[in-house]
């Protein structure tokens, strides 16, 4: 099960963070085919977002192939995302946490890491000296 | 279409045309003297307009910012009022508010808190069970805690019933996923006018070297010049790309707000 968080002040559409957090879930196997996502009403009743906002966010999912929706009975999850067994998900988790916390006992802050992360990411410089 | 205004003007407002189509959640957004209040009283039929035409589909509801009531009434007298005075009553929505935001039912209204007081309204309004629902200002009396809870069940009210709601709000960093639709006024006129997520995709502040133009297409709404640097939010057609030394962000939906309140000040 899915509880969904909105930030407000966000530039992010309200619908793409729902969506975002779905995938999230997917990625790290909270979410796996077969699960029933919460209904429009609950997820309106329970994170205080406008029901259009939900329903555009699991329409989105849809057309990604990611979820389906069955006439009458709700939303389900129709494929994973993880590309990687839990194992190995385990094990890259456990060694990026020994990471950040080797970053952070070097005097990074979290953005700092945020803005390393995204440079490796997208190719840019590796080295991580500052 | 739910509510219709076409070129109304009255008091501040100035030919002001939009259409809300049913079952959305509408923020009217702008500062104090914009026309707001007057909006919402002519679209509740209190005031009449100079010139225009309004249609409001259904029954309405309208509860005004200062939630006038008789001080001598019971939160119960209201609500029995409001049963001999509506065609259509839902005494248990109406109560099931009170009891839900625990106000004192046999206290007198003159002896109530604000807050509470505006539970009282917002309980009669809802038992009218509305078509079209118009809030002047109705967080403003609530704490965070207390302003989460309504916002969460008004939104639930309209996901079951299908109304249409349109509030004022000063509260623009709360907006996020709840309007879907923001109008914004400035001196009467209707200056933005858009799906909120639509509205979000489209502006973008783009920093980079001193410039008079940004390297986008699209409409600016706001620059900033520096001796080596220019900042512009700007309104997009499409999507916008910056090149280096240009970089885009996101605004959020204040920024968007106060921008354009700025631009035209």
């Amino acid at each position: 099960m899915v509880e969904f968080r909105v930030d407000r002040a966000s530039g992010l559409p309200a619908y793409l963070q729902l969506g975002r957090q779905v995938r999230e879930a997917l990625r790290l196997g909270w979410l796996q085919p077969g699960d029933r996502l919460p209904t429009v009403r609950d997820v309106v009743a329970t994170s205080g977002v406008n029901a259009n906002t939900v329903l555009k966010a699991y329409r989105e999912l849809e057309l990604a192939g990611l979820v389906e929706a069955r006439q009458g009975s709700g939303t389900y999850v129709k494929s994973s995302l993880g590309s990687a067994a839990p194992e190995a998900l385990d094990d890259l988790r456990a060694k990026f946490a020994a990471w950040v916390r080797e970053a952070r006992s070097a005097g990074l802050e979290d953005e700092d890491i945020d803005a390393l992360v995204r440079a490796v990411l997208s190719g840019g410089s590796d080295d991580g000296a500052g | 279409m739910t509510v219709r205004v076409a070129g109304v003007s009255k008091r501040v407002l100035r030919n002001c045309t939009f259409e809300l189509p049913g079952g959305g959640v509408t923020a009217l957004v702008g500062a104090n003297g914009a026309g707001k209040t007057t909006l919402l009283n002519v679209l509740a039929g209190h005031l009449t307009a100079d010139s225009g035409h309004v249609a409001v589909a259904g029954r309405v509801a309208f509860v005004a910012q200062d939630k006038p009531m008789y001080k001598g009434f019971t939160p119960l007298d209201v609500l029995r009022f409001g049963g001999h005075m509506n065609k259509v009553w839902d005494e248990y929505k109406a109560h099931s508010w009170l009891h839900r935001y625990k106000v004192p039912l046999k206290r007198r209204c003159g002896e109530l808190s604000a807050g509470q007081r505006a539970h009282v309204a917002f309980a009669l309004a809802l038992g009218s069970r509305p078509d079209v629902l118009l809030l002047d200002e109705p967080l403003s009396e609530l704490d965070p805690l207390a302003r989460r809870r309504v916002v969460r069940d008004l939104l639930a009210e309209v996901a079951d019933t299908g109304m249409t709601l349109l509030y004022s709000t000063h509260v623009v960093a709360e907006l996020g996923g709840v309007a879907d639709r923001l109008l914004l006024l400035s001196n009467g006129k209707l200056i933005v006018d858009g799906d909120t997520d639509e509205l979000l995709g489209q502006h973008v502040e783009i920093t980079g070297p001193a410039a008079d133009q940004p390297p986008v297409r699209g409409d600016v709404v706001l620059a900033r010049h520096y001796d080596r640097q220019s900042t512009f939010l700007v309104r997009c057609q499409g999507e916008a790309v910056a090149e280096e030394p240009w970089s885009a962000r996101p605004v959020t939906l204040e920024e968007l707000v106060v921008a354009h309140l700025e631009a035209v000040a």
